[in-house]
């Protein structure tokens, strides 16, 4: 299907649009896909050039993992245990090790596309104990659902539940002031688990405005345009542009799960302090497939670490919107997509990453 | 895209073949693959977009073609009105 949403006409009018409306304003992203869309295709320097600064603050699960909890996964892959992971989490570092690295001096840590992968390697191997790790927004929190809710999955599996959700991290952001927020994209496919009620508090209590929207280009550029006219007008309201996969109410099926499955627990995120509510624990209910229950005597010591940031590495200060990728010493110069230093240069969705692969380059 | 699990599939695929009540056959421009659809209900022919394996939303695509078209005469009538 040919969505011909890369339009250079419209494009083109979008952008002198948004510069006869003459505002200078910040916008935030939480989205990788987002990211990647916006210096794959150089419409960051696009929008800059008529006044829109845009940044991809905490979008990208990996990154906002903190380096405690890859700790806890290391250890478990230390006791003999099947590390499931998606792909990019092995690579980033715990206190030493990443779990690649123990992977290759003997651990068994293994790369999945969904959690059902981890169900059909459970079912042939039954002497292990395979633990899946449960990375992502409220986009892949469904999935991990499905696995949860699943009464025939063997018993030699669990779940470590690293699940955060977007709408209580945005609302730390709007609150902290850090940065001068003056709109927001919010992501695609988060929404379309969502819908558009989550994000509405932040319009209504911190008059931000707000554009849900999909990858396409166009989807970005008008989303700016949207913002700078509510800017403009002093507005700040909720707007759906990604109508044709977002849903109102989103997927209520998606979310009833999430809800029987898990309940908002206060998190870390890497670059944040503790966010309240802006974790899902899995419930009491399933507590029998929770990995931090099940071997909770083998992580006692894990969450009382104090593990450090890498030297030099501003992946944080990347995640809370406050500098760009280039404004880290690292970046570039010894820290790269093969040689990655922190998070945000290992994932595929931290900014760092994108920019790095993208950026001289763009299409 | 479909090695790349860690990426928000920006990227929809087409049903082509309904396995049960629980699993359809989804097409990305060539490379097949299983996905679970106990969250939506697609039927064939309908474009998914998939999520570690999941369908998560089903894809409108007269939506998608009336977007541009909606955004083109929104633009055309921001260029008159700032004319004038």
């Amino acid at each position: 299907m040919d969505f011909k949403l890369r339009d250079r006409n419209i494009a083109k009018k979008a952008l002198d649009a948004i510069r006869s409306i003459g505002q200078d304003i910040m916008v935030m992203h939480v989205c990788g896909t987002h990211q990647d869309t916006l210096v794959r295709y150089g419409i960051e320097p696009m929008l800059k050039d008529v006044g829109v600064s845009i940044r991809q603050g905490p979008g990208c699960p990996v990154c906002v993992t903190t380096g405690r909890e890859i700790e806890a996964a290391i250890e478990l892959a230390r006791n003999g245990k099947v590390i499931a992971s998606f792909g990019d989490m092995v690579k980033v570092p715990g206190r030493e090790e990443t779990l690649a690295s123990v992977r290759s001096s003997g651990g068994d840590v293994r790369i999945v596309y969904s959690p059902e992968d981890v169900v059909k390697m459970a079912r042939d191997e039954t002497d292990k104990e395979f633990v899946f790790l449960g990375i992502g927004f409220e986009t892949t929190a469904p999935t991990t659902s499905a696995l949860l809710l699943d009464d025939s999955i063997p018993e030699n599996v669990s779940i470590m539940s690293y699940h955060r959700t977007v709408p209580p991290a945005l609302e730390f952001i709007a609150n902290a002031g850090e940065i001068k927020l003056d709109g927001l994209i919010e992501p695609g496919h988060v929404s379309m688990v969502i819908g558009e009620e989550p994000y509405r508090f932040l319009s209504d209590d911190f008059n931000i405005p707000q554009v849900i929207a999909g990858f396409e280009p166009l989807d970005l550029i008008m989303g700016c345009l949207e913002i700078a006219k509510q800017k403009a007008e002093g507005r700040g309201e909720l707007i759906n542009i990604y109508e044709r996969v977002v849903k109102p109410e989103g997927n209520v099926a998606a979310l009833n799960a999430m809800k029987e499955t898990f309940v908002p627990i206060d998190i870390q995120w890497r670059g944040f302090p503790v966010i309240p509510g802006s974790g899902l624990g899995i419930s009491r209910e399933f507590q029998d497939k929770d990995s931090t229950r099940r071997f909770e005597d083998e992580l006692e010591e894990v969450w009382n670490l104090d593990i450090p940031e890498p030297a030099g590495c501003r992946c944080g200060e990347v995640l809370r919107g406050l500098i760009e990728p280039m404004d880290c010493p690292l970046f570039g110069k010894g820290c790269a997509p093969n040689t990655p230093i922190g998070p945000c240069m290992v994932s595929r969705e931290g900014s760092c990453n994108i920019l790095h692969r993208w950026g001289r380059d763009p299409v | 895209m479909v090695g790349d699990p860690d990426m928000c599939l920006a990227i929809p695929g087409q049903v082509v073949e309904l396995i049960d009540d629980k699993k359809a056959m989804v097409d990305y421009g060539g490379t097949r693959r299983e996905a679970n659809t106990i969250y939506v209900k697609p039927k064939l022919g309908d474009w998914v977009v998939v999520h570690a394996g999941f369908a998560l939303q089903i894809m409108d695509e007269e939506d998608a073609k009336e977007t541009l078209k909606l955004w083109d005469e929104a633009l055309e009538a921001f260029d008159l009105h700032q004319r004038e």
